[in-house]
């Protein structure tokens, strides 16, 4: 730093241990109170040494929520969400930045103002499309009068029924559909020099070519910085999948803690809660601890 | 901003934009759309359509007590998980930015809690704050009653605010880190030279060019607060003790999924959508000032 202040610099270091005692002390806590047994976890206060039951308590949480077939579903739903991301967004910035269509800056509105609508906040009438991801187009069939002509002519009732409840799309789908990647590309395609362009033109390069070879190379530490935070964004998401996943076959783990709750008049097994939760939040904190350069600077240019 | 050189194909430009603008137009505009038709509509009881209602879901949300309650209890637990979040996240980057021993450390691991599911963290902090066991049921042990979030409205409030709040001081900090780097070292070491001292420099440098940083943050963490709170409040309260944290997302999904009230629940949608894209207007019309500033 500029200055010696040894008496700053002490003051300093005191609340900067106690911010990093508040940051550590739940993940502590969680791994500690999943060590010991029914009993030592109810002690008040909780002994502070670790027990001895870890490995029981994490494969009564495993069983007990079906971790195994729900942790895959988890990496299989993340995973896809983030793909999806990073490949539709790069897809629609290349069309936003790199063509000349009419209609090109309703088309670049359009996306931006999803940013402004999260999934939590129109929740019920998403619900409702993901019943009948068809339903849209029947109503736009319906209004202009196609059904009706279909009807008259063939004698066939057109009917578009697509359910996404319950199903690996419905989870997926609705989460893609914002903006987030897209002004992400945007903003690093518009920093690729015109030159780039203008010589695989004379080249004889086409779109197609030109975004194959040349933008998605380049736009590498971008992808990784926006798969990671995608990923651990997914793997974290709750409101939607409670909703659209009442089928076990394609539940979540992250949904799987309300049964970990211990009920008010049962057993108050927190080890075993705090085991499960453990196995839960450990996937995307390791993301983020390994990936913390792409994490961090992903999430500065999304968001900005 | 344009390119110079570009692709004149407009097939081949519709074609790399088509999905995107397939898939939000089923999952955006049709139900934001969809939700604007249900509010200003009544759902018949055995089906056969909706009958239009004018404002009447709107008159009858907004002359309901609990509703009010629920925008209540959102504003208290918005602004004041936003302003400890805020607040701790600010000291601890300010200090960080000071490069001391350990400050490597503190990057990283200021970080994590952002890392933590809602609803996970939510149950490491049930256990936590519990008043029968983990680590508040001390505070019992002497004063007994003291604390109870099952039972106490405002014991509930409290815990669900730290709970929220210690996620986003991780989110806050990593802002407040990248905004105080961009800061020049030479504006710094110039101050120190004129004699100004570490406080000096934070209220007369460092925090009038934290001020875009501040107002971005403030709008996220209040949008946040809305949408991100229902985990929390979905596994350590499910809106109780007696409404005490019924948030305004945990009410809509409430009346509409548990009681099955679909106009009422998009009506409250609506009203949510207003609130939220008033935020996001006023950020953006910060954003351009303060692109004007540079």
């Amino acid at each position: 730093m500029v200055e010696r202040t040894p008496l700053f610099d002490a003051i300093c270091q005191a609340i900067l241990l106690i911010g990093l005692l508040v940051a550590l002390l739940p993940f502590a806590i969680v791994i500690i109170a999943a060590t010991h047994d029914i009993r030592t976890v109810n002690i008040v206060p909780m002994p502070l040494m670790p027990g001895h039951d870890l490995m029981a308590n994490l494969h009564e949480a495993w069983v007990r929520a079906d971790l195994g077939s729900k942790l895959f579903n988890s990496i299989l739903f993340a995973t896809s969400v983030a793909a999806g991301k990073v490949i539709l967004s790069a897809m629609a910035a290349f069309s936003i930045v790199y063509f000349r269509f009419p209609g090109r800056s309703l088309l670049f509105w359009a996306i931006f103002i999803t940013l402004m609508l999260p999934l939590e906040v129109r929740i019920v009438p998403t619900y409702a499309v993901a019943a009948n991801a068809l339903a849209p187009f029947q109503a736009i069939l319906d209004l202009t009068g196609i059904t009706w002509l279909v009807r008259t002519v063939s004698g066939l009732q057109v009917t578009l029924q697509w359910g996404l409840l319950n199903s690996y799309p419905g989870l997926v789908l609705p989460l893609v559909a914002t903006a987030t990647g897209t002004f992400l590309y945007r903003q690093f395609f518009l920093t690729i020099p015109d030159e780039l362009a203008e010589a695989a033109k004379m080249d004889g390069s086409g779109p197609v070519r030109f975004f194959f070879d040349m933008l998605l190379p380049l736009s590498r530490p971008n992808m990784i910085a926006l798969f990671t935070i995608m990923f651990v964004w997914a793997w974290n998401q709750y409101l939607w999948p409670l909703l659209v996943t009442t089928d076990p076959k394609f539940g979540i783990a992250v949904t799987q803690l309300k049964l970990l709750i211990p009920s008010e008049f049962g057993l108050p097994d927190w080890n075993v809660a705090m085991a499960g939760t453990l196995i839960i939040m450990a996937p995307p904190l390791v993301v983020v601890i390994l990936m913390q350069r792409w994490f961090v600077r992903g999430l500065i240019s999304t968001e900005k | 901003m344009e390119k110079r050189a570009t692709f004149s194909s407009t097939t081949i430009g519709l074609i790399f934009i088509a999905p995107m603008l397939l898939l939000i137009f089923v999952f955006f505009y049709w139900p934001s759309g969809q939700a604007l038709y249900w509010a200003f509509t009544l759902e018949q009881p055995w089906g056969g359509g909706n009958q239009w209602v004018g404002l009447q879901n709107f008159q009858q949300l907004l002359s309901d007590p609990v509703y009010w309650n629920s925008i209540t209890r959102s504003l208290v637990f918005g602004l004041a998980s936003t302003a400890i979040a805020m607040g701790v996240a600010l000291v601890l980057a300010l200090f960080t930015d000071r490069e001391l021993r350990f400050h490597r450390a503190y990057r990283s691991i200021f970080v994590w809690p952002y890392a933590i599911a809602a609803p996970a963290l939510g149950l490491a902090f049930r256990f936590i704050l519990a008043p029968e066991a983990g680590l508040l049921s001390v505070l019992n042990s002497v004063w007994p009653n003291i604390w109870n979030p099952a039972l106490d409205g405002k014991d509930a409030m409290i815990a669900v605010i730290i709970a929220f709040s210690w996620k986003y001081i991780g989110y806050n900090f990593i802002f407040f880190l990248s905004a105080l780097a961009a800061i020049p070292r030479s504006l710094i070491e110039a101050a120190a030279m004129d004699g100004a001292g570490p406080a000096r420099r934070v209220a007369d440098i460092q925090l009038p060019l934290l001020t875009p940083t501040l107002f971005f943050l403030l709008v996220i963490n209040i949008t946040e607060s809305f949408q991100d709170s229902f985990g929390i409040v979905d596994i350590m309260t499910q809106g109780g003790p007696a409404r005490a944290t019924e948030l305004m997302v945990y009410k809509i999904y409430f009346d509409g999924f548990k009681g099955l009230d679909y106009s009422g629940a998009a009506a409250q949608s609506i009203i949510l959508m207003g609130l939220v894209v008033l935020l996001t207007i006023v950020q953006f019309r910060f954003i351009e000032r303060r692109v004007h500033y540079k």
